[in-house]
């Protein structure tokens, strides 16, 4: 079993992009059964969702507001998961319901060092 | 309580206090012989009130006796001059024989770093289990045995070996520091937690309830709450689950000791009193900002002391199942968890979601798949079922399972 790191990344800028407090909650019970779904199958390692205030800074200590490089690809949320191979990750990860939203991707990604190696 | 259960109850509550309080004279390293004149006590007590009757305060008549022994005890084997001497010296043990105090406050007090002190993190999960049940709760060894599954020789050997830990260990009868009490309180909170199980599920190898066991988990979680350094949230939270889940204790069980579903219980032998109680705590756990897995369970518990099948009721359950399995997977909570989504969200999704769940050496989740393609496909339900029957290790689980076959 290797761990591989889930990004989530969607607009969570764009005042239009954003969802009303009631969509909101459906998207959350939808996050919230997929997340437990995996832990279900104790392949749940950690990880959380993020806020959407936060700050880039780049060389010569510049430093802009907003955690995204593009708008559309702003990071929501992320978790790491246990997987026996990628396939099995992708698979996980393809189920992940922000991938509903046009525009919004999901991102796989393997850990390696430490003792994952 | 007629005369014949009076000591054994006794034992029960009044053993380790005996067995603590004097554990603060002899220190850790003369546990055994706390132990000794605690069992002496009530060998004396049950000859004695079987010929003279009943005193008018046993539990009195226990100290006191209690008392003379270690004075006793501690004239005649000159433990004072070998182990309380360089105790005295070390500011351990302050007391002096003669002076042995069993009032309300120090029984308390002892109880308390006793417990601290016996789930020690030196000490290993399964010595600590064995420990509190015979030095906190009071169990004799066959007990012990019987809970474990294994035979009085293993635990007499595991309780020795714990023994020995614990003076090894030079671990002191103290309740830890402000700093510490949140990580020590940890394995404090697992034992009572497992004494609480074992105590309830026994019932699953065909073992009568051990109602007596679950009351002493919540008389020790209590116990926590009632001090303030150790009434934390997390505390609050596991005695809400103990008292939601004991609330169904009359209503689990028929005439015959046999285990009745949840679903067939009459409502009525429910635990009003339990439920109010396990409320109260609940309210009194949402203190502070962590979420403990005990928050979590005394939430499902909750929603299982209502019986109406609700939407909101299974949502609420599901999401709760949700984070607990983040914190602390375990095939029971992801089995309940797939059987709350296939009420909240269809049995359909709760099916795929199951399939990937792969416990196929567990009797439960092959009558989970029966129970989900129940009226679904049949076919594939019998299959499950049959499953189930053949993996079931115990005569209630078969019986179980098989009325779910005889009504499909």
């Amino acid at each position: 079993m290797d761990e591989y790191l889930i990004l989530m990344r969607l607009d969570i800028i764009t005042k239009e992009a954003q969802p009303s407090p009631e969509q909101l909650q459906v998207y959350m019970k939808q996050y919230h059964d997929w997340v437990g779904g995996i832990a279900a199958q104790n392949k749940f390692v950690g990880g959380t969702a993020l806020s959407t205030e936060g700050k880039v800074i780049k060389p010569k200590n510049v430093i802009t507001d907003g955690p995204f490089a593009e708008v559309k690809e702003s990071i929501a949320g992320f978790i790491t998961i246990r997987a026996k191979d990628f396939d099995e990750a992708v698979s996980l990860a393809g189920q992940c319901p922000i991938l509903g939203g046009e525009g919004n991707s999901v991102e796989v990604r393997r850990i390696t060092g430490g003792h994952n190696g | 309580m007629d005369d014949t259960q009076l000591i054994p109850h006794l034992f029960r509550t009044e053993y380790r206090k005996i067995v603590s309080v004097l554990c603060k004279y002899f220190g850790l390293g003369g546990i055994e012989n706390a132990e000794d004149i605690a069992s002496e006590t009530f060998l004396t007590a049950a000859q004695s009130w079987g010929l003279n009757g009943i005193p008018p305060n046993p539990t009195a008549w226990l100290y006191s006796v209690a008392k003379n022994k270690a004075k006793n005890y501690l004239q005649r084997h000159d433990l004072f001059r070998e182990k309380i001497t360089p105790a005295l010296q070390s500011g351990i043990s302050p007391m002096r024989p003669g002076e042995v105090d069993l009032s309300p406050h120090n029984i308390i007090d002892s109880q308390l770093q006793m417990m601290f002190a016996i789930c020690h993190p030196s000490i290993s999960g399964e010595a600590q289990i064995g420990l509190s049940l015979r030095i906190l709760c009071g169990f004799g060894i066959e007990e012990i045995a019987d809970a474990f599954l294994t035979n009085k020789e293993t635990i007499n050997k595991r309780l020795f070996r714990a023994k020995e830990q614990l003076r090894e260990g030079k671990i002191k009868i103290e309740l830890p520091g402000p700093l510490e009490i949140e990580s020590r309180l940890s394995p404090v909170l697992t034992t009572i937690y497992l004494l609480f199980n074992e105590g309830y599920y026994s019932i699953s190898r065909d073992k009568p309830l051990h109602k007596d066991l679950c009351l002493e988990a919540m008389r020790l979680c209590t116990m926590l709450i009632e001090n303030k350094q150790t009434n934390q949230p997390q505390v609050n939270a596991l005695l809400s689950l103990m008292c939601f889940h004991a609330s169904r204790f009359d209503a689990r069980l028929d005439d015959n000791d046999r285990i009745i579903l949840y679903e067939e219980q009459d409502t009525s032998l429910w635990n009003t009193d339990l439920i109010s109680k396990g409320g109260y705590f609940l309210r009194c756990a949402a203190a502070g900002d962590k979420l403990s897995k005990y928050h979590l369970e005394a939430g499902i518990a909750y929603w299982n002391t209502q019986r109406a099948d609700t939407k909101e009721k299974w949502e609420n359950i599901l999401q709760f199942y949700n984070r607990l399995l983040q914190i602390e997977y375990s095939p029971i909570a992801a089995l309940n968890r797939t059987y709350a989504l296939s009420k909240a969200n269809g049995k359909q999704e709760a099916i795929l979601a199951a399939e990937k769940l792969e416990l196929t050496d567990n009797h439960f989740y092959f009558a989970l798949l029966g129970e989900l393609y129940t009226s679904i496909d049949n076919a594939k339900a019998r299959i499950n079922f049959q499953k189930a029957y053949s993996l079931a290790k115990t005569q209630a689980d078969k019986q179980a399972i098989q009325k779910k076959l005889d009504k499909l």
